[in-house]
């Protein structure tokens, strides 16, 4: 047997031994999935169960270091436990923008103090992370960004606002583009960390056409950063003024992570469930369904060779603008689906049936997906440039 | 298995990637036979030269003088053929008949693969009856007649038939048109008394033929598979085909998308190379985009299929159906996008759209295939 066999046979092994049964069930609410952070709590006993015996695995975390909270797996390694948790279901132990996308950064530009502390802090569930990216004006064109720290020595004032930030009200930490210098556009923004309990950090959720708030606007008024949180962990991101090299590289797992490239999860035909829940389908919705349903299944192949490619360094720079692009229109298109099969039931907004609306509210939430983490329209600019080499672009 | 080529594979890439671009090219075998009205449609002289790079028996097993390869190798000599339009029997005789000949007996596999395998022959495979592909109902009859059976009806869409030294043939051998089993599948050779064909040639210049059956008297060793029990090598053969003519479509469509991308780094109106509209710039990489899903829901199958997987069925059905609309959108963006010149015979992007069309109908239509697709996942 090869290695990788016996680990697939040591992990199918663990995961039957570990992973309750209540959390091999497809997440339906939002208190389904774990956030963590300081004021988190289980929604019941299997979902504390699982979260631990991931966190002493370092399976929150698979590829990172064993040193940062996670496991040391290898690439083909983490493919191996993706597919075997994807075979039973399982759910993500713990949901965090600091595992998709801070991480990341910090283990390509981190210093080892930075790592040490906020690594392990987020594998363990213990910090929950926002991000302070676009501002009202500025969404597409997010490096005209104006929220300023005033350096003042050991420390920034930091002034200004930032929208579309997500689960704002929930965080315990910030990862923030702050302008340190109003001449140099790119060349003048901090990737800053603070804690959101800082003086003059204050949030307000925005109501969505979903009737949720996933989203808050986020105030700074006289909000004081350290420049250090000691020895070895700078209270920034990579080098003063270069904040938008790191926001560029996160703009990346941003992309790959909203575009569901999650290696095939999602490869079950939609048209089935859909008959299942509407009884005969009209001919031509059945025709849109299948169409949708070759789609999204073609989609999930693409998924697994993007993985594939990222993981031994195959893969084009700019192919997670692709990957955003073609995973977020078809989202789209599977509410939209999902919309018409489900009819007039569908429409129901806070009926219990419904589980309070959600066929219509997922549905409108998916709409942001193809703006949030730069829009379909920025996705194809990107492309040209970058990978058709288009002139102009 | 990561879902890209290895080293070998790779290799193998490059190997059919410059052949294709210096042998293969659209001028000297294309043009060249198109305009010389050639009853083949294909050069037989690439052909031996194919055999001679091993790529003729590529799924023809080592004990059979082949490479004993896989889906995934037999595809990357497709997309290779695809972007450059090469014409040759490659699809019918190496994929189809080859993985037909596979499943059967040691006389029939000693009769033909070694003239596959050398290039000396070319086979086709007869499975359509009308003008859509429609493989659930066999009408074609073969009935039992001595020691071997006569065999009668007519066959549409046979490609290179004309030119085949033998032609796969599915009938049925008992149960009525729709029926699962009672269908056989019979190697018929092409001096069979009583076969003939009506040549035509196609959009793509490509040459197929309507052929009937007039009791054509076949031996009992002409069977290839179990009698009645021909629909479980009919499948397979099927899913190959459809993978490999999925694979020849990527290469179709990343070859006009690499035209048409060029031309627009090329072209100037209104004082502006065209490619500088964000409304060209848009459509092309949404092209870029669908193309790529294209090739790796293609590549994916193609590995499914030498895993033996059970998935394999769905997922040729998905490969062909996808890489149906995403090359038909290559080819319809790279006439549009080239202009008034794309209209041109002179310019090569309207081969694609051409070899394109044929290439959708061969083996079911992306309309057949999504239909299957929803089928197969119960709906």
């Amino acid at each position: 047997m090869s290695d990788l066999e016996t680990f697939r046979e040591e992990t199918r092994a663990w995961l039957e031994a570990n992973c309750p049964p209540e959390m091999r069930q497809p997440v339906r609410d939002e208190d389904d999935i774990y956030w963590g952070g300081r004021n988190a709590s289980f929604k019941n006993d299997a979902q504390k169960t699982w979260f631990e015996a991931c966190v002493a695995k370092g399976y929150t975390v698979p590829a990172w270091p064993k040193e940062y909270g996670g496991a040391g797996l290898t690439p083909p390694q983490a493919k191996v436990l993706r597919e075997e948790m994807n075979a039973i279901g399982a759910r993500p132990p713990l949901s965090s923008f600091g595992i998709w996308m801070l991480g990341p950064a910090l283990l390509h530009f981190g210093t080892e103090g930075q790592k040490q502390r906020f690594l392990n802090e987020i594998a363990r569930g213990e910090i929950r992370w926002c991000q302070g990216y676009s501002e009202p004006g500025s969404g597409s064109d997010l490096v005209s960004m104006q929220t300023f720290g005033e350096d003042k020595g050991d420390h920034w004032v930091v002034n200004g606002q930032k929208i579309w930030t997500s689960y704002a009200d929930h965080a315990d930490w910030i990862f923030c583009l702050v302008r340190t210098d109003k001449e140099n556009k790119y060349q003048g923004i901090t990737f800053m960390l603070f804690d959101m309990a800082s003086e003059g950090v204050s949030t307000k959720p925005i109501k969505l056409i979903s009737g949720n708030s996933p989203f808050c606007e986020t105030f700074f008024d006289d909000v004081s950063v350290p420049k250090s949180y000691g020895e070895d962990c700078p209270g920034f991101v990579g080098e003063i003024n270069r904040g938008w090299d790191v926001a560029k590289y996160l703009l990346g797992h941003e992309r790959e992570m909203i575009s569901g490239a999650d290696g095939g999860s999602r490869t079950a035909a939609i048209g089935a469930v859909m008959k299942r829940h509407a009884g005969e389908l009209d001919p031509l919705l059945r025709a849109e369904l299948a169409n949708f349903d070759v789609d999204a299944l073609a989609y999930a192949c693409m998924g697994e060779k993007f993985l594939d490619e990222v993981k031994v360094g195959k893969a084009h720079p700019a192919q997670p603008n692709m990957m955003k692009y073609a995973g977020t229109e078809l989202n789209k298109r599977r509410h939209e689906l999902m919309m018409s099969a489900g009819g007039s039931r569908s429409l129901e907004w806070d009926s219990e049936e419904t589980g309070g609306g959600k066929p219509a509210r997922n549905w409108l939430r998916t709409k942001a997906n193809s703006i949030e983490g730069g829009t379909s329209e920025v996705m194809l600019n990107v492309i040209s440039k970058r990978i058709l080499d288009l002139p102009g672009a | 298995m990561p879902l890209y080529h290895n080293e070998d594979q790779a290799m193998l890439a490059e190997t059919a990637s410059q052949f294709m671009v210096e042998e293969g090219a659209i001028n000297k075998q294309l043009r060249h036979w198109r305009d010389r009205d050639c009853k083949d449609g294909f050069g037989h002289g690439l052909w031996k030269q194919m055999a001679e790079l091993g790529f003729t028996g590529i799924l023809v097993s080592e004990d059979d003088g082949g490479l004993g390869m896989g889906h995934v190798e037999a595809g990357i000599v497709l997309e290779e053929i695809g972007r450059n339009l090469t014409p040759s029997p490659f699809l019918t005789s190496s994929v189809l008949a080859a993985t037909a000949l596979g499943g059967a007996n040691d006389e029939l596999r000693g009769r033909y693969l070694p003239g596959l395998v050398s290039g000396d022959s070319v086979f086709a495979v007869a499975i359509d009856e009308g003008a859509k592909h429609r493989p659930e109902r066999i009408a074609c009859k073969a009935e039992k007649s001595g020691n071997g059976f006569k065999l009668s009806g007519k066959k549409d869409f046979v490609v290179q038939g004309a030119s085949a030294d033998m032609i796969v043939v599915a009938a049925r051998t008992s149960g009525s048109d729709a029926d699962a089993d009672g269908v056989t599948l019979f190697a018929v050779p092409k001096d069979a008394a009583g076969m003939n064909h009506d040549a035509v040639r196609l959009v793509d210049s490509s040459m197929a033929t309507h052929t009937t059956f007039d009791n054509v008297e076949l031996d009992g060793d002409s069977v290839i598979g179990e009698v009645d029990g021909g629909r479980e090598v009919l499948n397979k053969l099927l899913m190959a085909g459809r993978v490999g003519s999925a694979a020849e479509g990527v290469g179709v469509a990343r070859g006009a998308m690499d035209m048409t991308v060029d031309y627009l780094k090329q072209r100037k109106q209104f004082g502006k190379l065209i490619g500088e509209f964000q409304a060209l710039q848009h459509r092309a990489a949404h092209l870029y985009s669908e193309v790529e899903i294209a090739r790796a829901v293609t590549i994916k199958a193609a590995q499914l299929l030498d895993a033996g997987s059970e998935n394999a069925d769905l997922m040729a059905s998905v490969a062909k159906a996808k890489v149906a609309r995403a090359a038909g959108l290559a080819v319809k963006e790279g006439v549009q996008m080239h202009g008034g010149i794309g209209m041109t015979d002179e310019y090569d992007i309207g081969l694609y759209m051409k070899r394109d069309r044929a290439l959708q109908e061969f083996l079911g239509d992306a309309y057949y295939h999504a239909n299957r697709v929803a089928e197969l996942s119960g709906y």
